[in-house]
């Protein structure tokens, strides 16, 4: 499969599970041409929408669909889902716990060109704190199309965070996602386990590689459900190797990181480091230039297990 | 069977106990917002107990016409005719706010039997209601959604995001009411930040506007049979006085959100009864 963006791969995935769901409607706030919803108003006109540039509304007109009984995916960018409209989501979506799907495209510094204004990077921070919110990000194009139909299949709301540019395909067909469950992608030895979400799960399989010349066994954790987190395998990779990176495109504070602390502080507090923006804003540029400027790339996670294993 | 002028009777009675309950839950609970309460009582009592088709063993029923509150501080008035029109036990009105209540401070729609959706954030109802009406007509259910606002919510974006999207979706089955009663927290509406002229605000953003005494039976009852000829999106705009039927509380902005004592609770209830008709 070619490298494509998990926005894409989304757009192809809800216009397939409109083929076979047609309980599902599809809101859209403009920028459906961008988050590829696209297919899916073509397909079927009569259960698709734009509300226009207005994501307080499209929020609350989903929350007001669904509670007729359907299954409604918004879709528009992390800026404007998880800020523009965040009281819109909890207090109408969240606390009546009703069947809406949050898709949001461009989280994250590989939005690249677009700059701050475009960059999600407080997104799963706002979400997750949210009662009767899941958040969840897939690491790839086959992982979404999975996930895409994952979440329709559970009842609440869901908020998906997709990425605006071509990603690594990592898995084959075989993947499949439960909720709360991460998945173990490499198992070299005892040293040190990154734990990554997203964009970075691509990163830390080139960090891996460069352990393993330096003589560092890693366990690499794709974490795509980030709430509920997978506390289980959080803990029993912690027990294993008693060192964690954690690898995210988003603020370290509220994000993959801060979940992963969360249950480690409470029941099995090992050195953790964290890869992601250091509370900062990010800016325009090349995405894999912007990783490493902002010390986020596969150099820095590798580099950062390295000093990790040291504190042991 | 009734008559016109016996279900004229009939309705500004109703309203009149639901302004009893609506005195006696904010005494007892000793909290919750009188002012907004009592100036929508005759638009409920008409539109629960003449105009709406609702199920109160069945409040989920599919095909039931639905309500939003979206100026959802109101809700002792909405909870009174809840409990009047059968959804649940008058008994549960006097633990208004109270630990484990089913009567929320706010309406929680998981929480109250008929309760259409929940509300309590302003500027949020309009669009909900879009929602809703858009997902029956999906649905090829032909049950109205009707959606309360209250004048100072006009203030908020999110009402013109809703009110331009209805329109642009021709939804028939939306009709709105404005409980403008001209005060919010701060003091007179026209003050604080004016919504006037607000007949034409609604008009340009393609809605059949009418506006009506909305402490009028008569009035309102010809204004929804006028909606529904002209169909929907319309909106009634209602005038109103905050705190209407108690002397010391109308136009009265500190009665916004304050509780009754005992003597200004046995005033008002006295005032109350001598208005029966």
């Amino acid at each position: 499969m070619k490298e494509i963006s998990t926005r894409e791969a989304f757009g192809i995935a809800l216009a397939e599970l409109g083929e076979v769901n047609d309980n599902v409607v599809v809101i859209d706030a403009d920028i459906s041409k961008s988050t590829y919803t696209t297919e899916f108003h073509k397909r079927f006109p009569e259960r698709a929408f734009n509300v226009g540039i207005a994501e307080q509304n499209l929020m609350l007109v989903a929350a007001g669909i669904a509670s007729t009984g359907k299954i409604v995916f918004t879709s528009t960018y992390a800026v404007f889902a998880s800020m523009r409209a965040c009281e819109q989501v909890r207090t109408f979506i969240c606390y009546p716990n009703l069947n809406v799907k949050i898709a949001a495209s461009h989280g994250g510094l590989q939005v690249g060109g677009d700059g701050v204004t475009h960059q999600g990077i407080e997104d799963i921070g706002i979400m997750r704190s949210i009662p009767n919110m899941r958040v969840v990000q897939p690491a790839d194009a086959i992982a979404t199309k999975k996930i895409v139909f994952a979440i329709s299949e559970i009842y609440g709301p869901v908020y998906l965070r997709l990425m605006r540019n071509p990603s690594p395909i990592i898995y084959d067909e075989s993947y499949n996602f439960e909720f709360g469950r991460g998945t173990i992608l490499v198992e070299d030895g005892k040293d040190v386990a990154i734990i990554a979400t997203g964009i970075m799960v691509s990163e830390a399989i080139k960090a891996v590689e460069i352990l393993r010349t330096k003589g560092i066994r890693a366990i690499l954790v794709d974490m795509p459900s980030i709430k509920p987190i997978d506390s289980e395998l959080i803990l029993q990779v912690a027990k294993t190797t008693g060192a964690i990176v954690t690898a995210e495109d988003h603020n370290i504070i509220g994000g993959l990181g801060s979940a992963v602390c969360e249950v480690l502080s409470e029941f099995y507090p090992v050195p953790v480091k964290r890869i992601g923006l250091r509370d900062t804003f990010g800016e325009s540029g090349d995405w894999k230039e912007l990783f490493k400027i902002y010390k986020m790339s596969f150099e820095d996670i590798a580099d950062a297990c390295l000093d990790i294993v040291k504190m042991k | 069977m009734e008559n016109y002028k016996e279900k004229v009777r009939r309705l500004k009675n109703i309203a009149l106990e639901l302004r009893k309950d609506v005195v006696e839950m904010i005494y007892r609970a000793n909290a919750g917002h009188p002012g907004g309460s009592l100036s929508a009582a005759e638009i409920i009592s008409v539109l629960y107990f003449e105009i709406m088709n609702v199920d109160p063993k069945n409040p989920n029923w599919e095909r039931r016409d639905r309500f939003i509150l979206s100026k959802g501080h109101a809700c002792p008035i909405l909870y009174a005719a809840l409990a009047k029109r059968g959804f649940f036990e008058r008994e549960h009105l006097w633990t208004l706010r109270k630990t484990h209540s089913i009567l929320q401070g706010h309406p929680d729609m998981k929480k109250t039997p008929g309760l259409d959706f929940t509300s309590g954030s302003l500027g949020c109802g309009l669009g909900i209601g879009v929602g809703m009406a858009l997902g029956l007509k999906m649905s090829g259910i032909k049950s109205r959604v009707f959606v309360m606002l209250g004048d100072g919510e006009c203030q908020e974006g999110a009402i013109w995001e809703a009110a331009m999207c209805a329109s642009h979706y021709r939804l028939s089955n939306l009709f709105a009411i404005i409980d403008y009663n001209g005060l919010q927290v701060d003091g007179w509406i026209r003050d604080v930040m004016n919504i006037e002229p607000l007949k034409e605000k609604w008009k340009s953003f393609g809605w059949y506007v009418t506006e009506i005494d909305g402490h009028n039976v008569e009035e309102i009852l010809s204004a929804f049979q006028l909606c529904f000829k002209v169909g929907g999106p319309a909106v009634i705009i209602a005038h109103t006085i905050k705190g209407k039927g108690v002397s010391f509380m109308e136009n009265q902005i500190e009665w916004h959100g304050l509780a009754l004592n005992e003597e200004e609770f046995e005033r008002a209830m006295a005032e109350l009864s001598a208005e029966e008709v």
